[in-house]
């Protein structure tokens, strides 16, 4: 069968033109809110860095601790790790006096996954080993179904999925909000455990109302703060702080299912500044345009027959 | 008219005691089983009606007789009134009236008259080697004597180390083959109260319990009580913030040690030995009063395999590893960077590299135009 370059190029041109008179649904992805999301609020300023939340991580996930240093008597890891789910972190400026004050104070913060609305890590995953729940919102890890290429670690903005480089059948391990837990309707680990609220889960729609609650506080004044979760009925009655404005994960990247408030900035507490819009959107919407209607192979192919030909005209 | 109560009679026979006195022994003893304070009452009611006050038979093993000092120095008011008198203690070598013949006759009338209703207290291993010849009794083995008494009491209560896996006999070369009760008095529920010497209240407790309720208290893999062996020392340690935030007596006398720091450095074996020695204390005479309080290490003598087995100073296996109290800085630097010397070192290799590629590619088309 021979096909004229002339052709080929019409029919190259055609389905090119096809696909793009459809670029709405190209275009139309779009990732909202779930509205039956439950997430996390990390209240810096309620956090006494206790730890407790790490150990109650370990008890939930059956996490062996991590001893390090010469002692060798703690848990005490330096950062996430392939054993560690979350970590409490403190922020010491100066005298380090007092508490959620930027120069000399001190504050605690809590890292592990932030479980985003457009997750970089889903999207980035060539095979489907990270996935969100359609429902809770929830970002977890299939180990069967990755193939180990570790691109979810190079796409989160966070730096939190973490690989065991000493197992010879290594798992991406991240913080899956105890969904095992979450399922029973039980509490994520970390949340049951805090003694002072500073972890509370809920609904996403709750927290983000608990936490503009909060920031409309008067410092100083006595409040009644929520411990474990915004449905347990358990309060503390203490003086709310000064928080920043920011609230952090409303808007982070697309929105993330983690909020974080705090009485110092967050870029001092190792929090990224990122962009409202997330990373993800720009390059899906990229590639989806480009392979929509297979346009990028069929152009490629195009183009390929074309050198082909081409030569073997010339070596005729 | 006088009003009627269960403790009545016990003023009468218990001089020196009174009502309220006795009510608050048994208000302590309900506490420190972790029972209701109410059941004081009940622990009250059994003590004093006589129908359920079964005998006890003591035996004394391969022992120093540190269970029975120790349980003779408890504080509480008139207790040897209150344990010796109301609890018919029909048998026991340090405390018998009585020697030789008549006590053996004792001890065999009571066996006789109360099978199936008393407590057996053994203190003290048993040797099992050469026919159990290294510790007679009135010219008979002890081990015989255990299992023969054992088999009609109501309940087997080990004190002690010793009797409860072997003690410090047991240790190696152990030459007279020196076993615990329970491992001598195998499928019968042995109820140990393991120490060197074990808290007397554990003890009195287990008793107390047993009489007012007819069965035992929740018991541990080991059989020991629950409610005395259930938690580690570590887990109640009043130097455990010590422990978490790193502060360490180095050695004895050293400014941490007078700092009433941490003794794990010391070989404390406190996270590896379930009692409740920092909770509960001994002796009554206030804070403090438990090694760890006065400065040594605990070793382990509540704790088969630790007591007596690892050595004194030998530091110990964390077994609940926890957070220490320090943490973790928000940017962790990760390597060291390059040194000078390994970036010059990397720096010559390219350059010979590069050269010596170089030199190749020239000789290479020098060999073309040969051709």
């Amino acid at each position: 069968m021979e096909i004229k370059r002339r052709d080929f190029l019409k029919g190259v041109a055609g389905g090119a033109a096809l696909a793009l008179a459809r670029p709405t649904l190209a275009l139309a992805r779009e990732k909202t809110r779930l509205p039956d999301a439950v997430g996390i609020l990390y209240d810096a300023t309620l956090c006494i860095g206790c730890k407790t939340c790490m150990v109650g991580c370990r008890k939930a996930n059956d996490l062996t601790p991590e001893m390090q240093g010469v002692q060798n008597l703690w848990d005490n890891p330096i950062d996430l790790s392939a054993g560690t789910l979350n970590i409490i972190k403190k922020y010491e400026n100066g005298t380090g006096q007092d508490k959620d004050r930027e120069i000399d104070g001190y504050s605690f913060v809590k890292r592990h996954c932030m479980h985003c609305v457009d997750p970089a890590c889903v999207s980035a995953c060539p095979a489907t080993a990270m996935t969100k729940d359609k429902k809770t919102g929830i970002v977890s890890y299939d180990k069967d179904a990755c193939i180990g290429c570790r691109y979810c670690q190079v796409a989160c903005p966070f730096n939190i999925p973490k690989f065991e480089w000493d197992n010879p059948f290594p798992k991406i391990v991240k913080c899956q909000l105890c969904n095992h837990l979450v399922e029973k309707g039980e509490l994520p680990g970390c949340c049951s455990s805090c003694p002072t609220g500073a972890s509370l889960f809920g609904s996403f729609t709750g927290l983000l109302g608990e936490a503009k609650r909060r920031k409309n506080m008067a410092p100083g004044k006595y409040y009644d703060f929520p411990l474990s979760s915004l449905e347990s009925g358990r309060t503390q009655y203490k003086p709310a702080a000064d928080y920043t404005p920011a609230l952090y994960g409303e808007n982070e990247v697309g929105g993330t299912q983690v909020l974080m408030l705090s009485g110092v900035p967050f870029g001092r507490l190792g929090l990224p500044d990122l962009p409202s819009e997330s990373y993800v959107a720009l390059s899906e919407n990229i590639q989806h345009t480009l392979y929509q209607g297979m346009i990028l192979p069929i152009v490629a192919l195009g183009g390929l027959i074309f050198l082909v030909k081409k030569r073997g005209d010339k070596g005729e | 008219m006088k009003k009627q109560h269960v403790t009545d009679p016990i003023e009468e026979r218990l001089k020196g005691v009174s009502r309220r006195d006795f009510m608050k022994f048994c208000g302590i003893m309900a506490v420190s089983m972790g029972l209701p304070v109410g059941a004081g009452t009940q622990i009250a009611e059994a003590i004093t009606n006589p129908k359920r006050r079964p005998p006890v038979i003591w035996l004394h093993g391969q022992e120093c007789t540190g269970c029975t000092e120790s349980l003779l120095r408890t504080s509480h008011p008139s207790l040897e009134h209150l344990i010796l008198d109301l609890i018919s203690l029909d048998y026991h070598e340090t405390l018998n009236a009585g020697a030789g013949h008549q006590a053996e006759a004792a001890l065999h009338q009571s066996v006789k008259e109360n099978a199936g209703k008393f407590i057996l207290v053994v203190e003290g291993s048993a040797p099992l080697k050469d026919g159990g010849k290294y510790c007679m009794i009135a010219g008979r083995p002890f081990v015989d004597i255990v299992r023969e008494t054992a088999a009609k009491a109501a309940a087997v209560i080990a004190i002690g180390s010793c009797a409860s896996w072997g003690g410090v006999q047991s240790s190696p070369p152990n030459p007279t083959g020196a076993t615990g009760i329970p491992e001598v008095l195998k499928g019968t529920t042995v109820v140990s109260i393991p120490g060197c010497p074990p808290n007397p209240y554990n003890f009195l407790s287990t008793v107390l319990y047993f009489l007012t309720f007819g069965k035992l208290p929740a018991l541990d893999e080991k059989a020991r009580p629950k409610f005395a062996y259930g938690r580690l020392i570590h887990e109640n340690c009043e130097r455990r913030p010590h422990f978490d935030a790193g502060r360490f007596a180095d050695t004895f006398g050293d400014e941490g040690h007078r700092q009433g720091y941490c003794l794990y450095k010391l070989g404390c074996k406190g996270p590896i030995t379930h009692a409740n020695c920092p909770a509960i204390l001994f002796n009554e005479v206030g804070a403090g009063a438990w090694p760890v309080g006065t400065g040594h290490p605990c070793f382990g003598c509540t704790e088969q395999a630790v007591g007596f087995k690892i050595p004194l100073h030998t530091q110990a296996e964390i077994l609940q590893v926890t957070p220490d109290a320090a943490h973790a800085p928000i940017e962790t630097v990760k390597g060291k960077g390059v040194s000078a010397g390994a970036a010059a070192l990397l720096g010559g290799i390219a350059g010979v590299a590069i050269g010596a590629g170089a030199v190749i590619t020239k000789n290479l088309g020098k060999s073309d135009e040969g051709e």
